[in-house]
């Protein structure tokens, strides 16, 4: 069981009251694009063992997107953040390098 | 205008805790800009509690101010008040970038008064009841259940539960069954 905590309003979300939005940071590719981006943008997904980048909405509280950093093998929560960003604080980069020297994701490393 | 006209009609409920529909309660859902020094003046002048913190809620009898989410508040006054009370927050608002909207007759309030209440809302909802974390004058959304939810507690004794009314029939079957006679939990302490 997951507990978020949600950036907006500060409540400890735990997962039910949260709805799942996928994953973060992604790039939209529409009308002119081509297709392997378009193709990207609509199939291709991380599916890591390890840290990961999440979408989530405090659906059953203030109703705010937001965005979670997690560790999908051991469930850890290594932080939220806000919504309106296309990249993870620095900060919570380096705790993330911190707990898991060498990880990778994407771009980010 | 036609009477109000209460979702159960005042349902009421006696096992480990005292469920009881209340209202009608004006409530107004007021959108736009929290930090703003004239929409909080408006807002206090409207229902006489001061502006709260984030999860905060200040509530004395019908009146008073819950914060529902950064850009959200609603406005509890008198049932009678309501659509006056919408009128002034209207002027009050001018051109602000703002919502206010009378959403008395769209919820469902219910209170639950007893030493176990906390139990009794624990087994219902994700959120945290300790005492610690639920103190009187918090306000915590989440859901009880499959429904969504408000919940504050007025004084150590009594929460206030509010829902869409549509749902008014579902909570109060829940509340009640939570409460059923026999099933004190005795985990948090009231």
């Amino acid at each position: 069981m997951l507990i978020l905590k949600c950036p907006y309003c500060g409540v400890m979300a735990d997962e039910t009251e949260l709805s799942p939005g996928g994953e973060a940071h992604l790039t939209r590719h529409g009308p002119g694009s081509d297709d392997t981006e378009f193709e990207a943008y609509l199939f291709m997904r991380e599916n890591p063992r390890g840290v990961h980048f999440e979408r989530w909405r405090h659906a059953h509280g203030c109703g705010k997107w937001f965005h979670a950093a997690r560790c999908t093998q051991t469930l850890e929560v290594f932080g939220t953040y806000s919504a309106q960003t296309t990249r993870p604080p620095q900060d919570l980069l380096d705790t993330i390098s911190e707990k898991r020297p060498g990880w990778r994701w994407r771009d980010l490393a | 205008m036609s009477d109000a006209l209460l979702p159960l009609g005042g349902a009421a409920f006696e096992g480990i805790v005292t469920i009881r529909e209340t209202g009608p309660q004006g409530m107004i859902q007021l959108r736009g800009d929290l930090s703003d020094p004239g929409l909080a003046a408006a807002v206090e002048q409207a229902s006489g509690a001061a502006m709260p913190a984030p999860l905060g809620a200040h509530v004395t009898g019908p009146r008073g101010l819950l914060w529902m989410s950064p850009d959200e508040l609603m406005v509890l006054v008198p049932y009678a008040d309501a659509a006056r009370t919408v009128a002034e927050l209207g002027r009050a608002l001018g051109d602000r970038h703002a919502l206010v909207a009378d959403v008395s007759d769209a919820r469902a309030h219910f209170t639950v008064e007893g030493a176990h209440l906390r139990d009794v809302l624990a087994k219902l909802t994700p959120a945290d009841m300790r005492r610690e974390a639920l103190a009187p004058g918090t306000l915590r959304r989440t859901r009880l259940a499959q429904v969504a939810a408000g919940l504050w507690l007025r004084d150590p004794l009594t929460a206030q539960v509010f829902c869409f009314r549509s749902v008014a029939g579902y909570m109060f079957d829940l509340l009640s069954a939570a409460a059923s006679e026999g099933s004190e939990v005795f985990h948090h302490r009231a």
